[in-house]
């Protein structure tokens, strides 16, 4: 019965690469002064993980290392020693080994023995540098008879050595000495009599502890055998006992933690074994090497076209054999009800091929800010919200250098020196913060700091400096906007960070490219906020659709309150001003859709119709509507792309029956209703 | 005559020989460059844009493009256009942009050579005269071939971007 384990190599490099990855990651992330347990225990489990998967498949150097290191996670994640920089520094290096020596099983490379045998030895130094302060450590090795000594698991030495302290039970002397010839083959031995005249081996060796046990099962009982882990440093006073040998004494046999010790062990082991079926399973084993593929987006969009037809072709079907009757085409209308299951699921598989979370783009950014505030004195503590955010694969991987931008201009400008901050009153740790976030056909993505801000003055007189026109009155957002002109930049230094003034105005080229603008939001002394508005060329919007006369329109679902139908009392008209409605003491401006899109409605008479109340930048309005018709997501779709930008038109999307469906704007509709049924049109 | 392509591909100058699609607005025939026409379909129910010229029907979905169809009928005013299972929409492709075109009929792919092609005189077809090629002659069949790119990406149609001020 062989198994040809090298089919499952691939699967465990994969995980373990995965794995090492993470470990690198959290290690970074690692508050040393104030570590997270739940971070430790992760960076734990990582190694442990690597470790069980290792043990698989025999790659013995690769659990050795990954053993020291999982030694040393674990005390620290007990609290039984405290974790420091070198400690972390220490783990790096760990996880660079392992790179390399995982390269070596997988493509035979050469391995750097000596490298790996320095980071056990410096891990190992770590973990004996504690024993000696953290009163627990000492505790538990020198006291062999306290079961928590079994349970810290033996501590190699620097040659990779370790240190057992095997107690015999009563035992006639001549299996004694067998057992004594036997043990001295693993290693060196010493020998010693306990005060009740049993005999205890202090054995030095390179074998495990099963080997141990199985030598000594030929001579007597396992159960009754008790090896603990020897304390290195204990260990000389032990071999001076052992020097007097004494006639060993009957007494009764200790009962061995040993015997569960193998058990506590085999849990998680076996735990570990099933995850690795499993994951064999989900994989095809040859393959491993190709998870993902890369495929030209031309054919992505095409297949979301088709299937889009796909999904018209199905409604269409289902539409004509509604008319059947059911009885005696009983099969007919099974097999098309699991075809509209197939449909909508074929899909929805499809869609979710383009969006990726922005958290493909934030997740750079920790390590970036990390090394920046460090590079640049700065304390910077980052927050990302909206990571969950879906974009178009498209628009995420465009994204990522204006912002890689935006973030070192944060940091490098916006954030202040901490002494600067705390004379301000500030925290000293100034917050960065990336976010995203629908909002009506657009995707805004924000960078915002808490940072000194734009100084007006300053920007005005470089702008005169390079000849730019400006004047004093000019508004805020204007003198911000002035930013982003070629060549500028306020930076007092120019740093190898940023300042070049090449930055600003490279921004908002590549997100006008993208079809987005930029507005830079700040106040002095307070921050920043730099937002990047984006259109959804692909994305996914929660909408709710409602009827006007026989058009249906889409309102994205983030700006709608509430809908209501009001009484013909709350409904005032204001002269020439259009009408008021007042919802829960509250006066709202009321906008008639018909008449914006110049509709014959059903109702023109606002307590027949339905009132929508939507809310975008603070401000609230009713819209009027015949009917809500319902809620479901809908595929954004640029209206531009073959038209042009159409006022009180976000976009467009295509309806379950193939028509097309608008989608509505509803930040400019609540901008004015009356400028925009003004809007100039052609001609 | 099979493979005029390549020639007919970008320039209006009058060598090689080019096909045209011919179709009939009113009484009169006219030609586009086949190379143009992506495909042609029956006209489908279209979603109306709010506060465009009555010659904008509105946009229709295209196998997941949103489309905008324009009526030649409405944008030349002949006549009250019908709509029916015989209304035909000439789907264009013009420099990546696609959009539809709703005529009275489509009648054949014509072939027409350099010779052929006569310049338009300055006389009144609907069109106006910077739109034209020229006019095809075809035996008795007399085409007005119309520079369907000029006309499409003109402000006159409305279709794009920055025109309205």
């Amino acid at each position: 019965m062989t198994i040809d384990m090298s089919q499952f190599y691939q699967v465990f490099f994969d995980e373990a690469d995965e794995l090492l990855a993470e470990k690198e990651r959290l290690l970074l992330v690692l508050d040393v002064s104030a570590p997270d347990p739940e971070e430790l225990n992760a960076i734990f489990r990582t190694a442990h993980s690597i470790k069980g998967g290792a043990a698989t498949f025999g790659f013995t150097d690769i659990t050795d290392v990954t053993h020291i290191l999982e030694t040393l996670l674990d005390r620290i994640r007990k609290g039984e020693m405290a974790l420091t920089g070198e400690h972390v520094d220490a783990f790096l290096a760990a996880k660079d080994v392992l790179d390399m020596l995982m390269a070596g099983h997988r493509h035979g490379s050469t391995v750097d023995r000596d490298a790996a045998v320095a980071v056990c030895q410096r891990l190992q130094a770590l973990a004996d540098g504690s024993s000696g302060t953290s009163p627990e450590a000492v505790v538990a090795p020198v006291a062999p008879t306290s079961a928590p000594a079994a349970d810290a698991g033996p501590v190699a030495d620097a040659d990779g050595n370790f240190r057992f302290r095997v107690e015999l039970p009563q035992v006639p002397e001549r299996d004694v000495e067998a057992l004594a010839t036997e043990l001295a083959l693993l290693g060196s031995v010493s020998r010693e009599t306990l005060a009740d005249q049993r005999t205890a081996f202090t054995l030095v060796t390179s074998e495990g502890r099963d080997n141990i046990v199985a030598i000594c099962a030929f001579v007597l009982d396992p159960d009754a055998l008790k090896i603990t882990a020897a304390n290195p440093a204990s260990a000389p006073a032990e071999a001076v006992g052992s020097a007097a040998p004494v006639e060993p004494v009957p007494v009764v046999a200790v009962p061995a933690p040993v015997a569960s010790d193998p058990a506590a062990d085999a849990a998680p082991a076996s735990g570990e074994n099933r995850n690795w079926g499993r994951r064999a399973t989900d994989r095809e084993p040859f393959n491993a090497e190709s998870s993902s593929i890369r495929v030209g987006v031309e054919k992505v969009d095409q297949l979301i076209n088709l299937v889009g037809e796909l999904v018209i072709t199905q409604a269409m079907i289902d539409q004509r054999i509604g008319a059947l009757d059911p009885i005696a085409h009983e099969r007919l209308l099974n097999s098309a009800s699991q075809l509209a299951r197939n449909t909508r699921d074929l899909q929805e598989a499809v869609m979710s091929i383009r969006m990726m979370p922005m958290d493909y783009v934030f997740s750079r950014f920790p390590r970036m800010v990390r090394d920046l505030a460090g590079k640049l004195g700065k304390k910077v503590e980052f927050v990302t919200r909206g990571a969950a955010t879906e974009l178009d694969k498209g628009l995420i991987e465009r994204i990522v250098d204006p912002l890689n931008h935006l973030v070192r201009n944060s940091v490098d400008h916006g954030i202040e020196m901490p002494e600067k901050r705390r004379a301000a009153g500030k925290n000293e740790a100034g917050t960065l913060t990336l976010s995203a976030a629908h909002q009506g056909g657009n995707i805004v993505i924000e960078v915002s700091d808490d940072g000194g801000g734009l100084n007006r003055e300053k920007i005005l007189a470089k702008a005169r400096q390079q000849d730019i026109p400006v004047s004093d009155t000019m508004s805020d957002a204007e003198v911000w906007q002035l930013v982003m002109a070629p060549g500028f930049s306020t930076a007092e230094v120019v740093t190898d960070v940023s300042g070049r003034g090449v930055g600003m105005d490279v921004v908002k080229r590549n997100i006008g490219a993208m079809g987005g603008n930029v507005e830079i939001r700040s106040v002095p002394g307070s921050g920043t906020t730099i937002s990047i508005s984006l259109p959804l060329t692909l994305a996914i919007l929660d909408g709710m659709s409602v009827k006007v006369g026989d058009e249906v329109y889409i309102l994205p679902l983030g700006y709608v309150v509430e809908s209501l139908q009001p009484a013909p009392v709350d409904v005032k008209e204001i002269a020439g001003q259009g009408k008021l409605v007042k919802v829960r003491e509250e006066y709202l401006p009321l906008i008639p859709l018909y008449q914006i899109f110049d509709i014959e409605p059903a109702f023109a008479d606002p307590s027949q119709g339905i009132l929508v109340i939507l809310e975008s930048e603070g401000k609230k309005a009713a819209l009027l509507v015949d009917s809500l018709v319902g809620q479901q997501q809908v595929v954004v779709k640029n209206l531009e792309s073959n038209f042009r930008k159409v006022a009180g038109i976000s976009g467009a999307t295509i309806l379950g029956d193939g028509g097309v469906s608008l989608i509505l704007d509803v930040s400019a509709l609540l901008r004015s209703s009356r400028q925009l049924s003004n809007d100039p049109v052609f001609f | 005559m099979t493979n005029p392509a390549a020639a007919a591909a970008e320039t209006h100058a009058d060598e090689g020989v080019r096909e045209y699609l011919a179709f009939t607005l009113g009484r009169e025939e006219y030609g586009i460059d086949i190379l143009r026409v992506q495909e042609i379909r029956g006209y489908e129910s279209v979603t109306r844009i709010a506060n465009t010229p009555d010659f904008i029907k509105g946009v229709m979905n295209l196998r997941g493009t949103i489309v905008p169809v324009v009526d030649m009928r409405l944008k030349f005013r002949l006549g009250e256009p019908t709509y029916d299972q015989f209304t035909v929409v000439i789907v264009l492709n013009i420099g990546g942009r696609v959009m539809g075109m709703v005529v009275d009929s489509v009648s054949d792919v014509t072939t027409l050579t350099p010779g052929q092609v006569h310049v338009a005189p300055e006389v009144g077809t609907a069109l106006d005269n910077q739109y034209l090629i020229g006019l095809g002659t075809l035996g008795e069949r007399m085409l007005i071939l119309v520079d369907i790119d000029k006309l499409m990406n003109s402000t006159d149609m409305g279709l794009i971007e920055g025109i309205a001020a």
